[in-house]
């Protein structure tokens, strides 16, 4: 027994994930302590990059090595950590204090899952599989990006966030590009109806055919391309399609380690999971109820847990956490209300700002396009904190 | 003057422009900013990521 206790205290903080959660944790971590061992294990290549900037690499003139600011090992010197890539952690054994890559057991002294979020996976029939993109991370985006190569047709699924950002985006890179998503409008859950409408004019300005109501169904392989058919009979021809449905917290590994998840896997204030010793961070974790899947929360998640690593226990709090669309043909910055409220819309055009308040008058949220994103950071004094 | 922007979130920080919201005067160049600066957008700090000039 004391044998154990003595490994454990000689091992290593393990994060799950090199992501902007993973770096970003550790490199606050060694703000505070520049010595205890840290090992930290991806299932790809440990690149450093930033995932919101995968939907900007057209505007950006960037391919996807571009987006790369550093490899596995410049990370692994700046932040004095191990670092081993294309490895991935099969078993977690909380009560005995170690992860398993296969049959190798690892010991951890704190474990922080930072293996972020997936997308939601589209269920097409047919036998244009392998021409169906879901881009979540670096080197999906090469893949695609070398798909794309000599192609000029693009079927987007999904007009949420990220579809979104993709159609205006590979307009920028000259991609003719169509968007079918079964919603009644774009930015569902994100914008009221007049915003998300100006949006929508923005993209269609630029080429963008929009299809809202149907789902795609099936896609097939034809002579040039591939056809989608969609669930109200339309039929598409396109190159290539990209599926952005969605995205959900990855929990397989949590759920079988037997911590607690809901939506994300459930961590409280000092994003600690329902064992001791195993933590988890930005877009697979569930703090006090809430899965954010934005930078801002992440960052502040890491500031905070890199302190209660260092043994000084930090709890979390979010602020104002407004979310940009970035969509530049019609910028897009939201503050989503957390409760119920009336919103007030006035509109000019592109440039939408609606206001949602509470009986009392006071602001819940908001949503800012065109030249009214300008009203932002007067509006977030305005706001409640998101979690005090 | 030169620009800067966020490599996490592509904000640019116009020094022409400073951001008097955050308290960053018209002129204010990137180096004078102060090392604490968090971006408006993203949240990461000024020594977390290096803003490239634009």
């Amino acid at each position: 027994m004391k044998k154990k206790i003595m490994s454990q205290a000689n091992a290593p903080v393990i994060v799950i994930g090199t992501g902007l959660a993973g770096y970003n944790l550790v490199k606050e971590f060694r703000k505070q302590d520049t010595e205890t061992p840290v090992l930290m294990i991806t299932a790809d290549d440990g690149r450093n990059y930033s995932k919101p900037m995968l939907s900007t690499g057209f505007t950006k003139g960037k391919t996807a090595s571009d987006l790369a600011m550093a490899d596995a090992g410049k990370m692994a010197e700046q932040l004095n950590v191990t670092i081993r890539t294309n490895t991935r952690v099969t078993g977690i054994d909380a009560e005995g204090h170690n992860i398993f890559i296969g049959e190798e057991p690892v010991a951890y002294s704190k474990l922080v899952l930072a293996w972020g979020a997936e997308p939601v996976a589209a269920r097409i029939e047919g036998d244009a599989g392998e021409h169906v993109f879901a881009i979540n991370d670096l080197q999906d985006y090469a893949n695609f990006r070398a798909e794309l190569d000599g192609k000029k047709r693009v079927l987007v699924m999904g007009a949420g966030l990220i579809g979104c950002e993709y159609a205006n985006d590979l307009t920028n890179g000259d991609y003719q590009v169509e968007v079918v998503a079964p919603s009644n409008q774009i930015l569902p859950n994100l914008l009221p109806e007049q915003a998300a409408s100006a949006v929508q004019q923005g993209l269609e300005g630029l080429g963008v055919k929009f299809h809202l109501g149907p789902l795609i169904t099936r896609a097939n392989k034809i002579e040039k391309g591939l056809v989608a058919d969609l669930s109200n009979g339309e039929q598409i021809e396109t190159d290539i399609i990209v599926s952005a449905i969605g995205l959900r917290p990855r929990l397989d590994l949590a759920v079988k380690a037997g911590l607690q998840v809901s939506q994300g896997i459930c961590v409280d204030r000092s994003l600690q999971t329902s064992e001791a010793d195993i933590y988890a961070l930005g877009d697979c974790a569930e703090v006090e109820g809430k899965v954010l899947l934005y930078v801002m929360p992440l960052m502040a998640g890491a500031r905070a847990l890199a302190k209660t690593l260092a043994g000084q226990p930090t709890e979390v709090s979010y602020g104002v956490m407004p979310v940009a669309v970035k969509t530049p043909v019609v910028p897009v910055v939201v503050s989503p209300p957390a409760v119920d409220g009336q919103w007030v819309i006035e509109s000019n055009g592109a440039d939408v700002k609606a206001l949602c308040r509470d009986d009392a008058g006071a602001l819940l949220g908001y949503a800012l396009t065109g030249a009214c994103v300008a009203d932002k950071i007067a509006l977030n004094k305005e706001l409640p904190a998101i979690l005090k | 003057m030169k620009k800067w922007e966020c490599v996490v979130c592509g904000w640019v920080y116009d020094e022409e422009e400073g951001c008097p919201e955050e308290g960053l005067a018209p002129g204010t160049a990137w180096a004078d900013v102060p090392d604490d600066f968090i971006c408006p957008d993203c949240g990461v700090g000024k020594d977390d990521f290096e803003m490239v000039e634009i």
